[in-house]
């Protein structure tokens, strides 16, 4: 699907709410925000879409979007951020699309991580490598 | 799906260019004599769909010679892997005798004294020689650029590149794709796009503010050839606002988008496309990795990393044709192509060897008129190489004339150490040759080609050879920007290409006085081409200009201070 900046303008009908974390919710590191949204569950690898640039064009605003069909929430972390919990959506029974996209800053080359919660209760992960580099010599 | 048979045709077609000569054995005018323009072209016509690519042209309209690198390294699942072979051993992989005509246009080695023999290479009115020949085979072939065209020489740059769309225009492509180009800032790009005779592609081109697909750059177009419904797919330079100033087209966001590949590849599938080709600009590893990621690509045109490869490499059902840089070669694909499927290929690169093939009169004609206001600025004499110098940029790192460079920025901006960028343009200039203004804007010229002088402590110019290792030598092609390793002047250091960023360059040091770098110590530091706005300084091809004067004869050192390890 092709999913725009504005779609998730839009979004509000979908999800019953997309909840900005408060700063310093989870600061004490990625391994305990997941935790928390688990509760300790088991998180499966797979089974959700997480899109995010190889390369970041700007670190300063990367777009990511994820994508996962039959969640009841998604959170997405940035781990090498000092606060890695970025946001988490929430979608209610009736929402269409599972799915959400935003632009987040990352301090450093780093993996950005999608824990979706399913409707049956189960959790899944997507992970994808976003680098931040000063470049410049591309012939 | 693809014939085992079709694809030895191939293999061969260059190798048998001119088979058998020992090197050193043939005079330039027998060997000229005994390699004519029939053979160069001769191809037997095949299936109902040709493809003509042409890429990474970088402005040069007139003959130049190109030497190819010595070291191209691969790492991780391309270690050894063509595009990564270098000298004897691509000779021997492609059945290549030394000496040969096919090994000068293809290989580094013995290459000023195989430039005696075989002369210049390119030249848009010898390359509009062989499209009109394939033209004249079959009239509904298609041409192909890659892009990488309106960038890179004096008259480019005076002229923001209708140097090249009115030569380009006159060859009448049917599409193109982009990098170089955005470089001459977007509004210019805008202006020149709007007004192309033909498709500009890109479905990787995005608009920045809302991560959209552009107007003004369709992800692909249809075209009807040889009675088979073709879909050519754009794929611009992927990492554009990160090797490249984003400042200059700051409206503008890339990258690989490969599941956008997938959905435009299933799109036009779904609308009856029978043959799916890729325009692309991802360099060559990006390629590959695509062509095994994406579904129903049949044919890859692949530009960017500036390697010409004698056969198409194969990924599944794909096809990946790799066709030079600088005007030095063009590929022609024949596809025989029934019900939607690729049923066998003939494949052929063309070395566009100047003194052999005949100019088309009236492009030799449209490319004079436009050097006409400029040639007392192109031709003025700056300096010559001595009897032992050849001058080259091709290589993971320094060439030689990135040391000559480097020399200029240390000793014209009374520097440390020097940086210099690693792309991949810039023809090479033989011993005992003139070195012209042309000469040196072919390897400098650029809309940011600001020489500045920072001072930068040891642990940052650390940072800054660790961060461009990484955009070469990822094992992941993805995380590859398809440039070479930033060159450096006043600065020795050692390289284990096998290690993680951070880790792989050590034993850094400051040449002048052979101590260690300090990265607590300050260093004075000149480079060029500096994508930060607002970069200041003397433009790189005056600082080059004035040291070459005042050398007079240009001869370097051998340079040693790169110590390169894990190949």
């Amino acid at each position: 699907m092709n999913f725009t900046r504005r779609d998730a303008l839009a979004i509000g009908f979908g999800a019953a709410a997309t909840a900005l974390l408060p700063i310093g919710a989870f600061a004490e590191g990625t391994d305990e925000a997941i935790a928390a949204f688990t509760g300790g569950a088991d998180v499966a690898e797979g089974g959700l879409t997480l899109t995010a640039p190889e390369i970041a064009e700007n670190g300063n605003t990367v777009p990511v979007s994820v994508d996962a069909p039959g969640a009841a929430s998604i959170m997405l972390l940035a781990t090498g951020n000092p606060t890695p919990a970025v946001a988490t959506f929430n979608f209610g029974p009736l929402a269409g699309s599972r799915s959400g996209s935003t632009r987040i800053r990352l301090a450093k080359t780093q993996d950005v991580i999608a824990v979706a919660k399913m409707e049956d209760g189960s959790f899944k992960m997507a992970k994808a490598t976003v680098k931040v580099t000063i470049g410049g010599c591309g012939g | 799906m693809i014939s085992r048979r079709d694809f030895l045709q191939s293999s061969m077609a260059v190798a048998a260019i001119y088979g058998g000569s020992g090197f050193g054995s043939w005079s330039r005018a027998a060997a000229q004599q005994a390699m004519s323009q029939d053979q160069l072209l001769d191809f037997d016509t095949y299936g109902n769909v040709s493809l003509i690519h042409v890429t990474d042209i970088h402005g040069q309209l007139k003959p130049i010679y190109f030497r190819e690198p010595s070291i191209n390294i691969g790492v991780g699942g391309n270690k050894g892997a063509v595009p990564h072979v270098t000298g004897a051993d691509f000779r021997k992989m492609y059945g290549i005798e030394d000496g040969t005509a096919s090994a000068y246009a293809l290989s580094h080695n013995d290459f000023s004294a195989l430039a005696q023999t075989y002369g210049r290479v390119g030249g848009l009115d010898r390359v509009s020689t062989v499209i009109n020949k394939i033209r004249a085979d079959r009239p509904d072939a298609l041409l192909l650029d890659g892009g990488d065209t309106w960038h890179g020489s004096y008259t480019c740059h005076h002229t923001q590149g209708q140097d090249m769309v009115n030569v380009m225009n006159a060859l009448k492509p049917d599409a193109m794709t982009f990098h170089w180009e955005f470089t001459l800032g977007s509004d210019r790009v805008n202006e020149i796009v709007e007004n192309l005779p033909f498709a500009a592609l890109g479905q990787n081109i995005f608009d920045a503010e809302w991560d959209e697909p552009t107007d003004l750059f369709p992800p692909y177009k249809f075209f009807e050839s040889g009675g088979v419904k073709v879909a050519v797919i754009g794929q611009a330079f992927p990492y554009m606002p990160i090797a490249n100033p984003g400042w200059m087209f700051p409206e503008y966001s890339f990258g690989i988008r490969d599941e956008r590949m997938q959905e435009m590849v299933d799109e036009v599938r779904a609308n009856g496309a029978e043959l799916v080709v890729c325009l692309s600009h991802n360099g060559f590893d990006v390629d590959k990795q695509m062509a095994s990621r994406v579904t129903g690509l049949d044919v890859i045109l692949s530009g960017h990393t500036h390697d010409a490869l004698p056969e198409p490499y194969v990924v599944g059902d794909t096809l990946v044709v790799a066709s030079g840089s600088n005007g030095k070669f063009v590929s022609r694909v024949d596809l025989d192509v029934q019900q939607g499927r690729v049923l066998g290929f003939r494949h052929k690169l063309i070395p566009i060897f100047s003194d052999v093939i005949e100019p088309d009169k009236e492009i030799t004609k449209l490319i004079d008129e436009q050097r006409a206001p400029f040639m007392d600025q192109l031709s003025e004499v700056i300096g010559k190489t001595g009897d032992d110098q050849t001058l080259y940029r091709r290589g993971n790192f320094n060439g030689t004339w990135d040391d000559l460079i480097c020399d200029a920025l240390i000793s014209e901006r009374e520097a440390d150490i020097a940086m210099s960028p690693g792309v991949r343009w810039g023809p090479s200039i033989l011993p005992g040759q003139d070195i012209t203004r042309e000469d040196l804007w072919n390897v400098t010229s650029m809309s940011y080609g600001e020489a500045y002088r920072s001072e930068m402590t040891g642990e940052f110019i650390h940072i800054i050879l660790e961060d461009v290792a990484d955009n070469l030598f990822n094992p992941d092609p993805y995380y590859q920007q398809g440039g070479d390793m930033v060159r450096v002047g006043g600065l020795g250091y050692r390289i284990d290409v096998t290690k993680p960023q951070g880790s792989r360059i050590t034993e850094m040091t400051l040449l002048k006085t052979g101590e260690a770098i300090d990265p607590a110590k300050t260093y004075q530091v000149a480079g060029w081409a500096s994508v930060n706005e607002g970069t200041e300084g003397p433009q790189i091809w005056d600082v080059v200009e004035s040291h070459i004067r005042k050398q007079g004869t240009i001869s370097l050192d051998p340079n040693t201070s790169v110590k390169v390890v894990g190949i």
